[in-house]
């Protein structure tokens, strides 16, 4: 038996790389949702649809991972652009309830379509040799993928913040998700401003969907089956900001390793669990405004 | 005016006369209702079988008797029991059937049998594999398999390997409970030692965990299970980069854990896995040579098909059987006399029969491994055991 | 979260602009009364058992989810209250009637009663913990809720026969008279009589005091504090009643399939619920009889046309029904309503 030191590494190592992909989907849906008032349960599609575009031009062009994964962001965060403007921008500041209805048709049509396209079975995620297997580090081995997503996810969210911290447009994201009103008053051209959010959100929901397609696999029922996980993340995470959710996707990637390899039976309970304990201490999420 | 009226009374008291007795009609359409579960997650199985049925009817319509149609009315059971069962009713009742045919989930097929038994239709259960399904009806009959008639031979094999230790990961509801109890009852049988039991939940992205429990344990041999289609690329791809075989533990399933559809998809992580198993799409017999020419031209020269298919193809072939020995004439306690005692050899899967007693499956049961071939995955049979009955059943025999 | 949702115009038509004062405070005092278009729907529900002799079992499912549907709306319609847990209390329901008829006790009505009271209890205790929250917190909360039972149920397989569903189970006949049988005749009666008891029963809770108490508290919650109203008892209320209801929806269900499954307790089962309530409008006690038969019907439709990919086109439906008619089927009925006054 392994001891507990080398128990623990591994269950932080995944957990880790688990909590990237989950953030790298989440936080665009953070953002739209605190900034739109949106309730968009049609996030995952996105994530999946990132997810198809990566496997099929890497498994019917050849084309090499980094490629099929720039290539899967862009399509899928160009492609949000017309769907935001048609579908989503009637429904701001509307009923929630329109918004359920029409995100839950959405997905509805992108599960269908998916399998229409591509089938029922998953996706297969035929990665360059070097990615499969384990690879030996600190205290055990890991699976070598683990570690890619760790590397990457790491230096996806530093840019991320820097960008936010930083650029103007993150001050423009800052602003409006503090005070629509204020930020229209100054000036800021907020419906374009909702499209290039909107935009970045899905895009990086499609890196995710992407980059995590081995952990979370590609199948035409992924934005239903894993809705309640980006919700979680969300929820726990609070809206409108990109911290939060970093936090929870943390909380909830470590939280789901540890229980799938300490309590196996009992995991989806301790995370149910866990979830509405959080929300009650802390009703809008650990960084969520009052 | 006269002679109108007396036609059409003539012509209405006919229909009449016929619609009193319509199993006693002489030339006539054979309806069979069947019920699939085409959305939901168990969407993949349900298109396999649905493929298997279309291509049995396709290429054997013509052997029908003359004057005798057969007609299928599918239905959707969504994966819910209470919409299978209502659907059952609405088949029964209104499009009148004379078979049910089909079920993809045991809790669907629970839901059915009471109204099989009560209006008396019989069933014929392609994938269903509760154990108990067929004693819930005297109406039902089973063709496809159980997941003790091919776990317990696993287990056995495994320790005849020379394994002394083994680990189960199995899937947290009643398919992947029985997988793990006929596995481990196989493997103490034949002298070995469970070091460890997991059941994860059933609906889950993310295996390495579960996997790295297993792991850690050391066994000689893992016993891993999960549903059939989507979940077993997962699974086998979490062993896979946690190298476990290079840690030098043996990897065993059934053959719900290599669907032959996707066996191209898990790609070389697959190679040295042994399954037991019902049917393989790389089986060398000539029954199968030709199922396997009629799938290709029918479906597409890359189309694969595995275990689904070929039950929803011998459900079908013994249905047929029936209409061709009755002229498509039959009540239902004759249809079931019928399959009670029904086997064929020239099943793609080989030979297999109806076991009177329990109106269940009875076939070969083959231990295959995965090989490469000519540069290409396949599944290879190592092993036959010839005519295995349901062992629970003969654990437990009925009150 | 969002800002206020906007007060529904009424069905009674109080809200036209340039109606005389006095004639809209009439209509507004008199909007508990019984109005002839409120006969339509059993009306229609009569013409089916006379016109779809072989649908009968399609139609009580319909009417049991009917009354599914008006538990969710006086919690989300009423009480303001968005759930994606109603399946909690449907399938708390669904189980009690159901172990009751696997352990001896068939009778139908006094199952119904007990669903009633477990499914009752269980909103209760959630209530009492989760409804101080709102928004998304309060959504996840309700989830988590229903996820949490199904785990349960899954687990405690002994009792509930987990995945493979609960089996053996034996319903008496109603009265000791009336037999669930093949054609469905006995439940369609079953679910028609309990659907209209208990809608006449929720009709009646809606425009009292109470019920108008829970616009305000879904309305303006600050301004009910402010005037002394105690909300989060009314809230509670509202939910457990709510959940007794669904209870004895799942019941019928129950009963009527003679069987149970975990997915009366899934995510599936409450987002349906919520989806066709939306299609037919949210918080107008109609909308679940125009939603839930518009969608299970379709359903029914689509998938023997397409069984493969019927959910394309209920995802299209549902997508052009909110872009083209907001507020429900009853949303656009009001439109029109409008519309064809204002060319007068």
């Amino acid at each position: 038996m392994p001891s507990a030191l080398s128990a623990v590494f591994f269950i932080g190592f995944h957990g880790i790389a688990f909590a990237m992909v989950l953030y790298l989907i989440s936080v665009g849906l953070s953002v739209t949702m605190g900034m739109m008032g949106f309730v968009n349960l049609a996030h995952g599609v996105f994530a999946m649809a990132g997810g198809y575009v990566m496997t099929r031009l890497m498994n019917q062009q050849g084309a090499p991972l980094p490629l099929a994964l720039a290539a899967a962001t862009v399509v899928v965060a160009v492609a949000s652009l017309p769907i935001e403007r048609v579908l989503y921008r009637r429904l701001y500041g509307g009923d929630e309830l329109d918004q359920v209805l029409l995100t839950m048709g959405l997905v509805f049509m992108s599960g269908a379509a998916a399998q229409y396209l591509c089938g029922p079975l998953q996706q297969p995620l035929r990665l360059p040799p070097g990615l499969n297997g384990g690879v030996r580090l600190g205290f055990g081995e890991v699976p070598a993928y683990d570690a890619l997503l760790i590397v990457c996810g790491a230096g996806l969210v530093t840019g991320l913040w820097l960008g936010i911290e930083r650029s103007r447009f993150g001050a423009k994201i800052r602003a409006a998700v503090d005070n629509l009103r204020m930020a229209q008053s100054l000036g800021i051209d907020t419906s374009r401003l909702f499209s290039l959010t909107f935009a970045l959100g899905s895009g990086l929901a499609a890196l995710g969907g992407g980059l995590g397609a081995s952990l979370i696999t590609i199948t035409p029922g992924y934005a239903l089956d894993n809705l309640v996980y980006f919700l979680i993340v969300v929820a726990i995470g609070g809206l409108g900001n990109i911290r939060g959710p970093f936090l929870a996707a943390l909380l909830v990637g470590i939280a789901d390793s540890a229980c799938k390899y300490w309590i196996p039976q009992f995991g989806a309970f301790f995370i149910y669990a866990m979830t509405m304990a959080i929300l009650l201490w802390r009703p809008r999420g650990l960084f969520g405004r009052a | 005016m006269a002679r109108k009226f007396l036609g059409s009374t003539a012509a209405a008291l006919a229909a009449a006369a016929l619609a009193v007795s319509p199993a006693k009609l002489v030339a006539q359409t054979v309806k069979i209702g069947i019920i699939n579960s085409y959305s939901g997650f168990a969407a993949q199985p349900a298109d396999q079988m649905r493929k298997g049925i279309d291509l049995y009817v396709k290429e054997h319509e013509k052997d029908l008797p003359a004057g005798v149609k057969i007609e299928l009315v599918k239905r959707d059971d969504t994966a819910k029991p209470d919409v299978g069962k209502r659907l059952a009713q609405e088949l029964i009742a209104r499009d009148q059937v004379n078979l049910l045919a089909g079920v993809i989930l045991s809790p669907v097929a629970a839901a059915v049998a009471p109204l099989t038994a009560e209006a008396k239709v019989p069933l014929v259960d392609t994938n269903a594999a509760g154990a108990a399904i067929p004693r819930l009806s005297p109406y039902l009959v089973r063709v496809s398999f159980t997941l003790w008639q091919e776990g317990y031979p696993i287990g056995k094999w495994a320790a005849q390997q020379g394994w002394k230790t083994a680990y189960t990961a199995v899937s947290d509801f009643i398919p992947g409970h029985d997988a793990e109890a006929a596995f481990i009852k196989g493997f103490t049988d034949g002298g070995g030692k469970i070091v460890g039991s997991d059941r994860f939940p059933p609906t889950n992205p993310d295996f390495t965990p579960f996997i790295q429990r297993v792991k850690d344990a050391r066994p000689d041999v893992a016993f891993l299970w999960v549903p059939a289609g989507q979940q077993a690329t997962a699974i086998m791809k979490a062993a896979k980069n946690l190298g476990l075989h290079e840690a030098g533990i043996n990897i065993t399933s059934t053959q719900d854990l290599l669907p032959d559809e996707e066996l191209p998809n898990m790609g070389d992580i697959a190679l040295g896995l042994v399954t037991s198993g019902n049917y393989s799409a790389d089986a060398k017999r000539p029954a199968n040579a030709a199922f396997l020419a009629g799938w290709k031209s029918a479906y597409g020269h890359k189309a694969i098909p595995d275990f689904f298919s070929v039950d929803g193809w011998d459900g079908m072939a013994m249905i047929f059987d029936l209409i061709k020995a009755t002229k498509g004439n039959f009540s239902a306690d004759q249809a079931m006399a019928f399959f009670k005692i029904w086997k064929t050899p020239d099943s793609p899967r080989g030979p297999i029969a109806i076991d009177p007693a329990t109106r269940d499956i009875v076939q070969n049961i083959y231990i295959r491994r995965v090989e490469k071939i000519d540069g290409k995955l396949a599944d290879v049979e190592i092993q036959t055991i010839p005519m295995v009955k349901d062992p629970w059943k003969e654990l437990n025999p009925p009150k | 979260m969002a800002p206020p949702r906007a007060v529904r115009p009424r069905l009674s038509g109080a809200a036209s602009p340039g109606a005389p004062h006095a004639a809209a405070i009439d209509a507004f005092a008199h909007r508990h009364r019984l109005r002839g278009y409120e006969a339509a729907p059993w009306l229609a529900a009569l013409a089916a058992y006379f016109l779809f002799p072989g649908y009968l079992p399609l139609v009580a499912q319909i009417l049991a989810t009917i009354l599914f549907a008006l538990s969710a709306d006086l919690v989300l319609g009423y009480a303001g209250i968005v759930t994606l847990g109603q399946a909690a209390f449907f399938g708390a329901g669904a189980y009690t009637a159901g172990i009751l008829a696997a352990h001896g006790w068939g009778e139908p009505i006094t199952g119904l009663l007990a669903a009633a009271v477990a499914a009752a209890a269980i909103g209760f205790l959630s209530g009492l913990v989760i409804l101080r929250s709102t928004g998304l917190a309060l959504l996840m909360q309700t989830l988590v809720v229903a996820a949490l039972l199904r785990e349960t149920a899954n687990k405690a397989s002994a009792i509930t026969g987990g995945d493979d569903g609960l089996q053996g189970m034996q319903v008496w006949p109603i009265f000791g008279r009336f037999e669930f049988g093949l054609f469905g005749r006995t439940a369609f009666f079953y679910c028609l009589a309990v659907l209209f008891l208990c809608w006449l029963a929720l009709r009646r809770l809606v425009h009292s005091p109470f019920g108008r108490s829970l616009t305000g508290t879904r309305e303006n919650v600050g301004r009910m504090h402010a005037i002394g109203a105690p909300v989060m008892r009314r809230r509670l209320t509202a939910y457990t009643i709510s959940a007794a209801f669904a209870g004895i929806s799942g019941a019928l269900i129950a009963q009527t399939a003679s069987f149970v499954g975990l997915d009366s307790l899934g995510l599936e089962r409450s987002g349906t619920v919520l989806i066709m309530l939306i299609i037919g409008g949210v918080g107008r006690l109609y909308g679940a009889f125009i939603g839930v038969p518009l969608y299970m019907i379709a359903q029914d439709r689509f998938s023997s046309i397409d069984p493969v990919y019927w959910f394309f086109w209920i995802g299209l439906l549902m997508v052009l029904l909110v872009t083209f008619a907001r507020g429900g089927i009853l949303g656009l009925v009001d439109r029109l309503r409008s519309w064809g006054g204002g060319l007068r």
